[in-house]
């Protein structure tokens, strides 16, 4: 999604400092804001029910989540969350590297995992709800089985693909099985695994919203389907904010962990570029 | 020199280890419930499941969901294309524009397409329409930003070169962004088609519109394990089916192309 | 050239490569020893199998048959004694590791303490002109300096034998010449024995006390050539030396012998 805001730098000269700041708010500020005032008045002006207008949904914001909803609801939900991707990210790295590294496991393993990953992720709700009953290892066992398979497969192709003159080298030196495997396969892969990483948390916090509004008493999804089920309109636009706002932090949040993790990976792709 | 050379003997030892590996995890699933590891009512035989799955197959009501489910999936995933190219191509091409909407992205991307399911089931009920809101925005994302990158890839050189022999600029679409961007609108075509799918399904499960998700979630509801199983492996074969089609879609279209693209990150 | 201890005996080393398409005969009959602190050049036509002979020697192939001897004990794998400088540094030196990470990897795992072992690197920077780089990572290093960084990395190790492939082959003229400089500056101070593989036949005469000319695969040594010019040698005056002149065009016509087909096998 970084992809194209490098696009962006384009040619700025001969202006003063002040329409400089102002056009460098402008632009990222500018449609939002044109779009929320747009809203705001067809909002008021139409009188639908199902789009109050912006003012209605923040101050819905302020008093359905500010306060005990964000122990009972919004923290459970993360939780979950977390330990979801946590979980997805040990169990793909971990497995996807043994298969990377070992070609009969790979050739073992390849269609069925074709199939597995081919399974529409949310479609395990059910199944998980029978074996495991309406509990939090549930939702958590189902976000970990949609959201591994992006990380597992990135894994693996990721080892896979190791430079055969980088492993070459490391054998010429002897360099240890460990050390092989930190400083070699894991590093090189990374940048595959990253991508599979950024998959998985869209899909882990796809599946943490349709669990709950499927399967639960609390929790953002369960939240938002009952403002819906029962017509609170504002309430539920908030929600879906919120969603948003989660949605964002963690796009942000990855972004972020990306740039350190990968830093050599972006600097010689920067290098390349001049 | 050896008669079956090493290359084929090898390729041939691949397809025999897969199949040992699916017939493996069958034989393990088979064992569980047998040995009482798992009580048969929560996870059924495998006989059993793979029996109710040869009983849909030639159940017509069965192929009446399925097509339910597919034509869902067939609109949302044409009209998300059709929206993605064309607002991409125009905002890819616009340095304005990309500029003006980049935050706007940014916010509305990562917003998870199944919070919208209350909303479009405000709108319009229990009807496709709801479903197609959840397709049509999940896989609107994948295209829109394939077509954005790829307009952006066009090389600086061929584009000045095109301008000096002075190219109209139908001519420069046709001749200079259309092939840079084809291999990465195939690319987001491949994944839409994957997320559309799952959309489908999913949509059908929470909103109760027809169609195989709805039938999973009664499954579920009656207890009916076997029923249930078989309808995810169903799902898993259509979403190999889909996989399969559009790599190979994409496979044929690139063929020209010196480089089949790879996976893009997204 | 102190002691004349043979340090390196290669003795009918053969290598054939098996493939689907059948067998191939990359090395025929090499055989050749090296006394301790020698510099020794191998040339040879393109694709006579060169790499593989170093691969052999590094113990990173094992010959079809014939014996490799370092000190009088056959390789069978990779030894503390010997380090590879490979052709394509780019791919040699890991880019997420800074030089400084580069160049200590190899010491991980030999027994030393952590001051030992930064004396080493800190050392093995200096002897190449690095040691202000040290933080940096390859990729934002010219061609020449992170080839100086993988000579860092082998010298470092501290074998006996330097083995190097081709080293300066991806790097322009200028550079080139001050690597061969650096080359005969390390054999010369810490005598270290050193082949060096090229295609270079300049190169060859100028850095080695010997040149091993290699013929066509599959590959016998076709001449042992020693290299009778001063032991001090410079860029410009030694290139200019009738006696240079005599010796490339001796290797020159060599090599075009063995082009043609004409040497005669052992």
């Amino acid at each position: 999604m970084t992809a194209y805001t490098g696009r962006i730098a384009a040619t700025r000269r001969g202006r003063t400092v002040g329409s400089r700041i102002a056009a460098g708010l402008a632009y990222p500020l500018g449609l939002p804001i044109l779009l929320l005032v747009l809203w705001g008045v067809v909002a008021t002006r139409a009188t639908s029910t199902f789009f109050p207008d912006p003012l209605t949904i923040a101050e819905a914001f302020r008093q359905t989540w500010v306060g005990p909803a964000f122990v009972e609801d919004v923290l459970p939900s993360l939780t979950r969350l977390g330990l979801g991707i946590a979980a997805s990210i040990v169990v793909g790295i971990a497995a996807g590297t043994v298969i990377g590294l070992t070609q009969w496991l790979r050739d073992l393993l390849e269609p069925l995992l074709e199939f597995l990953r081919a399974i529409p992720p949310p479609v395990l709700i059910p199944v998980a709800m029978l074996l495991l009953g309406i509990t939090d290892t549930m939702k958590v066992v189902v976000i970990v089985s949609g959201a591994v398979w992006p990380i597992l497969l990135n894994t693996i192709e990721g080892v896979r693909g190791t430079d055969s003159v980088m492993k070459e080298t490391a054998r010429s030196f002897q360099v240890s099985w460990w050390e092989r495997l930190w400083f070699l396969v894991l590093p090189a892969a990374s940048p595959r695994i990253m991508a599979g990483v950024r998959q998985a948390l869209s899909v882990a916090l796809i599946l943490m919203v349709i669990s709950e509004m499927f399967a639960s008493s609390s929790g953002l999804g369960y939240r938002i389907a009952y403002f819906q089920r029962n017509y609170l309109i504002a309430e539920m636009w908030s929600g879906i904010l919120l969603l948003g706002l989660v949605g964002v932090f963690l796009a942000v949040a990855f972004g972020l962990v990306e740039r350190r993790v990968l830093r050599w990976y972006h600097g010689i792709r920067e290098v390349n570029r001049v | 020199m050896r008669v079956p050379s090493t290359r084929r003997l090898r390729a041939l030892r691949r397809a025999m280890l897969g199949v040992v590996g699916l017939t493996g995890f069958l034989l393990i699933w088979q064992l569980i419930p047998t040995l009482g590891l798992i009580n048969p009512l929560y996870l059924p035989y495998v006989t059993d499941v793979l029996a109710r799955l040869f009983e849909q197959l030639v159940d017509l009501a069965f192929w009446r969901r399925l097509g339910s489910t597919m034509t869902s999936w067939a609109i949302g995933l044409t009209v998300a294309t059709i929206a993605a190219v064309v607002l991409g191509t125009v905002v890819g091409l616009v340095p304005f524009l990309r500029r003006a909407t980049h935050t706007m992205v940014e916010f509305l991307r990562p917003i998870p397409s199944v919070a919208l399911i209350p909303l479009a089931v405000l709108m319009f009920g229990i009807q496709r329409q709801a479903a197609l809101v959840i397709i049509i925005y999940a896989s609107f994302w994948q295209v829109f930003v394939q077509v954005i990158y790829g307009v952006a890839d066009v090389d600086a050189v061929a584009r000045d070169t095109a301008r000096s022999f002075g190219l109209t600029r139908r001519e420069q679409l046709s001749h200079l962004v259309l092939p840079t961007t084809l291999p990465y609108l195939m690319t987001g075509l491949r994944l839409a088609a994957a997320v559309a799918l799952i959309l489908a399904i999913t949509a059908e499960m929470v909103i109760g519109n027809p169609g195989l998700g709805r039938m999973i979630e009664l499954s579920r509801s009656a207890g009916d394990a076997p029923g249930l199983y078989a309808l995810v492996v169903v799902t898993g074969l259509l979403g190999l089916t889909v996989n399969i089609v559009f790599r190979f879609v994409e496979r044929r279209v690139l063929s020209w192309h010196q480089s089949v693209r790879g996976e893009e990150p997204l | 050239m102190s002691d004349r201890r043979t340090l390196l005996r290669v003795e009918h080393l053969r290598k054939v490569y098996e493939s689907a398409t059948g067998d191939v005969e990359a090395i025929g009959d090499i055989s050749f020893t090296m006394d301790a602190g020698e510099l020794i050049c191998v040339v040879g036509p393109s694709g006579c199998g060169k790499t593989t002979l170093l691969k052999c020697l590094a113990g990173l192939l094992r010959p079809t048959s014939g014996v490799v001897e370092m000190d009088g004990a056959p390789v069978t794998g990779p030894s503390p004694a010997m380090a590879v400088v490979f052709q394509e540094y780019g791919r040699s030196l890991y880019p997420w590791l800074t030089v400084r990470g580069n160049v200590e990897l190899p010491l991980r795992h030999k027994k030393l303490t952590r001051a030992a072992r930064s004396r080493l690197v800190v050392d093995a920077l200096e002897a190449v002109g690095l040691a202000h780089a040290a933080r940096s990572h390859p990729w934002q290093l010219s061609g020449g300096m992170q080839q100086r960084v993988a000579i860092a990395r082998a010298i470092a190790y501290q074998p006996d034998v330097l083995i190097m492939d081709e080293p300066f082959a991806a790097v322009d003229a200028q550079t080139r010449a001050d690597l061969e400089d650096l080359v005969r500056e390390l054999h010369a101070s810490r005598s270290i024995s050193v082949v060096f593989v090229t295609h270079d036949i300049d190169e060859s005469v100028y850095l080695g006390q010997r040149v091993l000319v290699l013929s066509t695969s599959p590959t016998w040594v076709q001449e042992d050539l020693a290299i009778d010019l001063p032991p001090e040698r410079d860029q410009i005056t030694t290139r200019a030396l009738p006696r240079f002149t005599q010796l490339r065009t001796h290797v020159y016509d060599q090599i075009q012998r063995a082009k043609r087909g004409q040497a005669v096998a052992p």
